[in-house]
């Protein structure tokens, strides 16, 4: 086991300004001891997949609640793999419907979190989920 | 800690002695269910209120009469029972059709203003063809690039008689001018219209984030809206402080109080400067509020600003004239309450918070439809909305007196308390040279942060409850609630309708009118006669906005 730090990336793509779920995940994963980047508001899928690549993250999690998320997610889940980031979870935290959770999965999304999850769980989820580097 | 303090008034003295001998043996039998009880706020809530907790506030010169100074009670002398307020149901989605016709439908059930929702490109300042525009067209709200879908969105809705508000805040003073053209070309008269503007841009940089320009430019807008107005529009609201969005992005029901209000001051003292006359454009700037789950909490909320506002528009402007000093605003029920777990209790949600709405003395509202966690709401979701406040003004009695809870212990002691919190932020902001530099500094925004985030881990301990979601949770209980998808034709359509747009126009004509709005905006000029005649030469909102940030540059948020 190394002792490297979860490193997260909290990415706000689209329009949308909503940041209010952004910034309280980011508080959230920092108060749990991992290193956490925020990309700033209105992020092209581009511009997020090289912030991962720069900062070497574990994890991109992608806020969204513009309703955008069937055109950005797969994208950003699409650029990470070209740059060679195979282990780079993505989640997808915000209003998605039921419908497109299936999909966004099939498209590479680690998981997707909903309205009323607690941090904690997403803090475990990251604990459990990403791959432990050498 | 056990009371020190000696009782000074009868009551108070009545108080402790009902404390030892009736109180203290209930205890010492039935303990409370928790140590501590809080608003949804996270504000301390005694046991019980008695005259002891408001003998600070004194009838005539602070509850007093309704439509009478410092109007705690109401603008309006006989309250809902002269007018009842507006039901103005906030729509919008799609393309200008779809969102035509979802406004002739609500204006047929019964509604009686409209209110339009714009998407994010729209908000933003892009065309439906920008590449930004990608996946959001139609999204939140309805696609408008250009005076050809604003004639399409209004087509058959007479602006002469309907009051129509629009949530537009950035480029909101080029969709001003598409509103007036758009009436004019109906043939209104520009002195008949009426409605709202949201136009608010400080809540934009504080919590919203739907920005373009950088704050002073921005601002400066704002009052070139302000003097045109005052001048050709008469009665038309060209501003909407909102509350709404402070309240959303996490604050607390004062902090939504004293940001929003000390944001009304600053437009005001941007008009002054501008050299503005204050009686001749404040009584045009309304307000618009959130109402949250907190019942007793939100209507001390509308009370207290009303209060607030009558007397710093009193003290700091040294108006007299009570059109100036009464506040009149909106209320839309809390997006943020409402949960994805089981829906159908968001319906029993939005009918508590909208009685609150309507106790504090609205002058509008917007009750949210139960499926706005899922997606836009169905037509089904939107119908069941109105009905509600239908229901609460006919059929509940609440609308028979004035101000019914005025003089509770409780509602007059936790009014004065919003009062003395938002009086302090007052002072606060003042020493940051007003709320542009307060916005500056980052203040009001991470006073909001910091709340958002002692809320959530309050839910996370389980100290405030939501039901279906901390506390009697099920499984799969979204399943059947039918929801609303915007697919990506709204794109094309919209596209293709630009495309149209800009191959029928005077490509020379709209050359010169942008040019010369350049020329206006570096001349500190008021801006909106030139929007005006851009839009009427059917310049884009991307191309409008596309020239103002030539002059004006784009704003960078900080971080913090």
């Amino acid at each position: 086991m190394s002792n490297r730090k979860i490193r997260v990336l909290v990415a706000k793509p689209g329009l949308d300004g909503h940041d209010r779920g952004a910034k309280v995940i980011a508080r959230a994963l920092r108060d749990a001891g991992m290193e956490v980047i925020y990309t700033g508001l209105r992020q092209t899928p581009e511009m997020i997949a090289a912030a991962a690549l720069q900062e070497d993250v574990d994890a991109v999690g992608v806020s969204i609640l513009s309703g955008a998320h069937n055109t950005l997610c797969p994208r950003i889940v699409q650029l990470l793999r070209e740059k060679g980031m195979d282990d780079c979870l993505v989640l997808v935290g915000g209003i998605v419907p039921q419908e497109d959770l299936p999909k966004l999965k099939q498209q590479g999304v680690a998981e997707v979190f909903l309205p009323g999850t607690s941090t904690e769980d997403i803090v475990k989820f990251l604990r459990e989920n990403v791959k432990p580097r050498d | 800690m056990p009371e020190t303090k000696e009782p000074s008034s009868p009551v108070e003295v009545e108080k402790e002695r009902w404390e030892n001998e009736t109180l203290d043996p209930a205890l010492a039998k039935h303990p409370e269910r928790k140590k501590s009880f809080q608003t949804v706020s996270l504000k301390e809530v005694d046991r019980l209120y008695t005259p002891a907790d408001t003998e600070h506030v004194d009838f005539s010169r602070d509850i007093a009469f309704p439509g009478e100074f410092p109007y705690t009670r109401g603008i309006h002398p006989t309250g809902y029972r002269g007018k009842l307020w507006t039901m103005r149901q906030f729509a919008g989605f799609s393309t200008p059709e779809e969102t035509n016709a979802r406004f002739k439908y609500l204006l047929e059930q019964g509604q009686n203003g409209l209110s339009v929702a714009y998407d994010l490109p729209t908000l933003m300042g892009y065309d439906a063809d920008s590449t930004l525009s990608e996946g959001e067209v139609g999204k939140c709200g309805v696609a408008v690039s250009s005076l050809a879908d604003m004639e399409v969105l209004f087509d058959g809705i007479p602006l002469e008689k309907v009051t129509v508000s629009q949530t537009i805040n950035a480029p909101a003073s080029v969709l001003l001018a598409m509103y007036l053209v758009v009436a004019e070309k109906q043939g209104a008269n520009w002195d008949k219209i009426s409605g709202t503007l949201q136009n608010d841009i400080l809540k934009e940089y504080i919590a919203q984030k739907e920005w373009i320009y950088p704050i002073k430019p921005a601002m400066k807008l704002v009052v070139d809206t302000f003097e045109f107005c005052t001048n050709h529009v008469p009665r038309y609201n060209p501003i909407s402080v909102s509350g709404y969005h402070i309240r959303e992005a996490g604050a607390t029901a004062a902090q939504e109080l004293a940001f929003t209000l000390r944001d009304g001051i600053e437009y005001v003292a941007w008009g002054v400067d501008a050299g503005l006359e204050v009686d001749r454009f404040v009584p045009r700037i309304s307000f618009f509020f959130n109402a949250h789950n907190d019942f007793f909490e939100e209507i001390a909320k509308y009370r207290a600003a009303r209060r607030i506002w009558a007397r710093e528009m009193k003290e700091r402007f040294g108006s007299s004239n009570e059109r100036t000093l009464q506040l009149r605003f909106h209320t839309q029920t809390a997006g943020v309450s409402l949960t994805v777990q089981q829906p159908l209790n968001n319906i029993v949600r939005v009918a508590i918070q909208a009685l609150a709405g309507v106790l504090g003395g609205t002058q509008s509202l917007h009750t949210d439809a139960y499926d706005e966690a899922l997606a836009l709401p169905t037509d089904r979701a939107a119908l069941i909305a109105l009905r509600t406040q239908q229901i609460i003004a006919e059929e509940t009695g609440v609308v028979n007196t004035i101000d019914p809870l005025g003089g509770s212990y409780y509602l007059e002691a936790l009014t004065q308390k919003m009062e003395d919190e938002a009086l302090d932020y007052f002072r606060k902001i003042d020493a940051m040279g007003g709320m542009v530099g307060a916005i500056e500094r980052g203040f009001p925004q991470r006073e909001i942060q910091d709340s958002a985030y002692q809320y959530q881990k309050a839910v996370e301990r389980g100290e405030q409850v939501i039901v279906g979601v901390n506390k009697y949770a099920m499984t799969d209980e979204t399943s059947g609630v039918p929801i609303l998808v915007i697919d990506e034709s709204v794109r094309t359509h919209q596209v293709e309708r630009l495309e149209q747009t800009r191959s029928q126009r005077d490509a020379g004509a709209v050359a010169k009118a942008l040019d010369r709005l350049k020329l206006a905006a570096q001349n500190n000029e008021n801006t909106m006669p030139a929007t005006i005649d851009a839009v009427r030469a059917y310049a884009s909102l991307g191309e409008i906005c596309s020239a103002l940030r030539d002059v004006y540059g784009i704003y960078e948020e900080p971080a913090f």
